[in-house]
């Protein structure tokens, strides 16, 4: 039951390399790429803008949707059917759910901001991966936010708790434990925590801490990209 | 006392502390214990204290000069689009001074498609947004072109008092309208129109910089060949004629 070594020598609380730009698609209000290991993900932003069909409306906010979706060859398996699934809607539901603690959509009555999240490539932590970048594009966008969200995934690979897993570890032989979780780094808030697996109560809130730890790099990277966009070069 | 926890003119993000301890920053911020932290993406002025958006759709303030397009029109006035998540809504009584009949076909006065230089004098909390056409440079636009630029960026393409669309005005010879809501209207000739276009990208793009004005004047008079400076002198002459007569 023991797992001693990562590949590429990657140590336990460690994530795959980690790519970051922000404003990559020119026709949105705000947009993000984020690469995290094989998977990467664009997210782009519209609005806020008109909303309908009119009964979706809320006169008191703003409201926000989000659409996750994998494209056809993103994955390493098979052809993934390309218009959504079970899956994709349930993992649309809880971005939106990591995401709207942050905004402030009161401003905007009435109105929508539509969050479109495309995987070209996709090898485990997926999900995590499009909440990054949605939250950049968010920030890309000028939409009023407390913080912005930060995802990894952590969890359970044989006998060790690890930052990060690959999809080797999600498919781990003697059983792996996968555990997406958002996190806001400047309030210390979590936003999304998701569980696949079986992990004892220490074992979790070490876990917990371990992503954490890892968001804040995230986070450190993502702050980067978005100044990044925004550099005054002086003349 | 208040201490800034980043220098002037750096770039902010959503979440980030600006400073520590009791104080105010105007702009989008939020106060979070003893820090002040940002809640939007945007450019922190520690001068006067505030911080400055650089990004996102143009939000309707009362006293904006906007230019709106009609999208539809019903009895008692006409819809427009503002470029916005909401419609404005110019009523009959405030698009003319003009008697206007009842019944009367609105479409001879604004037509659908048509779009109009108005002004925002009235906005509700459910940002219901309510526009006059009446008042000096209003008026409904024929002709020319329509851009788009970055709403935030606004108020350099126009300078102060008008000085830097005044300069591009006076090269290009064009008629210019800039919206607070990013729509900009120009209309001259064909060429001339492109160069104006062309200038606004450019303080659009290099608004940041510092020494914009010269810059923009140099790449205005080589591309059109009107010395600017003259226009300066002229200008002040006809002010001290205008002022002993």
């Amino acid at each position: 039951m023991t797992y001693e070594q990562r590949k590429n020598n990657r140590g336990f609380d460690e994530t795959r390399p980690i790519e970051a730009k922000v404003g990559v698609i020119k026709r949105a209000d705000g947009s993000a790429y984020f690469r995290i290991g094989n998977t990467a993900a664009y997210a782009a932003v519209y609005g806020p803008r008109n909303l309908h069909p009119k009964f979706l409306q809320d006169p008191a906010r703003g409201i926000l949707r989000c659409n996750y979706n994998m494209m056809p060859f993103s994955d390493s398996g098979e052809r993934v059917r390309p218009g959504g699934n079970r899956r994709s809607k349930e993992i649309s539901l809880v971005t939106e759910k990591s995401l709207l603690p942050v905004l402030e959509l009161g401003e905007y009555p009435n109105s929508v901001v539509d969050v479109f999240i495309e995987l070209p490539q996709t090898e485990a932590g997926s999900r995590c991966a499009g909440i990054c970048a949605a939250s950049m594009a968010l920030a890309d966008a000028g939409l009023i936010m407390k913080d912005l969200v930060t995802a990894v995934s952590v969890g359970k690979v044989g006998d060790k708790i690890v930052v990060d897993l690959d999809g080797e570890e999600e498919h781990f032989e003697e059983g792996s434990t996968d555990i997406p979780i958002a996190y806001l780094p400047n309030l210390d808030k979590i936003t999304l925590l998701q569980m696949d697996g079986q992990i004892t109560k220490d074992e979790l809130l070490k876990a917990i801490e371990m992503g954490k730890a890892a968001c804040k790099k995230i986070y450190e990277i993502q702050k980067a990209a978005l100044k990044e966009k925004y550099v005054i070069e002086d003349a | 006392m208040m201490k800034f926890t980043v220098e002037n003119k750096a770039i902010v993000v959503p979440g980030e502390v600006l400073a520590e301890g009791s104080g105010s920053i105007a702009g989008d911020v939020y106060k979070d214990g003893d820090f002040l932290r940002a809640a939007r993406l945007g450019l922190l002025n520690t001068d006067n204290k505030a911080l400055i958006a650089l990004s996102g759709r143009y939000n309707p303030q009362k006293g904006d000069t906007i230019i709106g397009k009609v999208v539809d029109v019903n009895l008692y006035g006409w819809r427009l689009e503002i470029n916005c998540a909401y419609t404005a809504m110019l009523s009959m009584k405030e698009a003319t001074s003009e008697f206007i009949a009842k019944g009367a076909d609105l479409t001879q006065y604004f037509d659908l498609g048509d779009y109009i230089v108005v002004k925002i004098y009235n906005v509700t909390t459910q940002k219901l947004v309510d526009v006059t056409s009446k008042g000096p440079g209003l008026k409904k636009i024929k002709g020319g072109r329509i851009i788009e630029v970055n709403t935030h960026k606004v108020p350099r393409i126009i300078g102060k008092q008008g000085s830097m669309v005044g300069m591009i005005k006076f090269a290009t010879n064009c008629k210019i309208s800039v919206g607070q809501n990013g729509l900009v209207w120009i209309s001259g000739e064909p060429e001339k129109e492109l160069i104006a276009v062309e200038t606004i990208r450019r303080i659009e793009r290099e608004s940041h910089l510092s020494g914009l004005t010269d810059t923009i004047k140099q790449f205005l008079e080589e591309k059109t060949g009107v010395k600017i400076e003259e226009r300066a002198e002229e200008k002040a002459e006809e002010f001290k004629e205008f002022r002993a007569n």
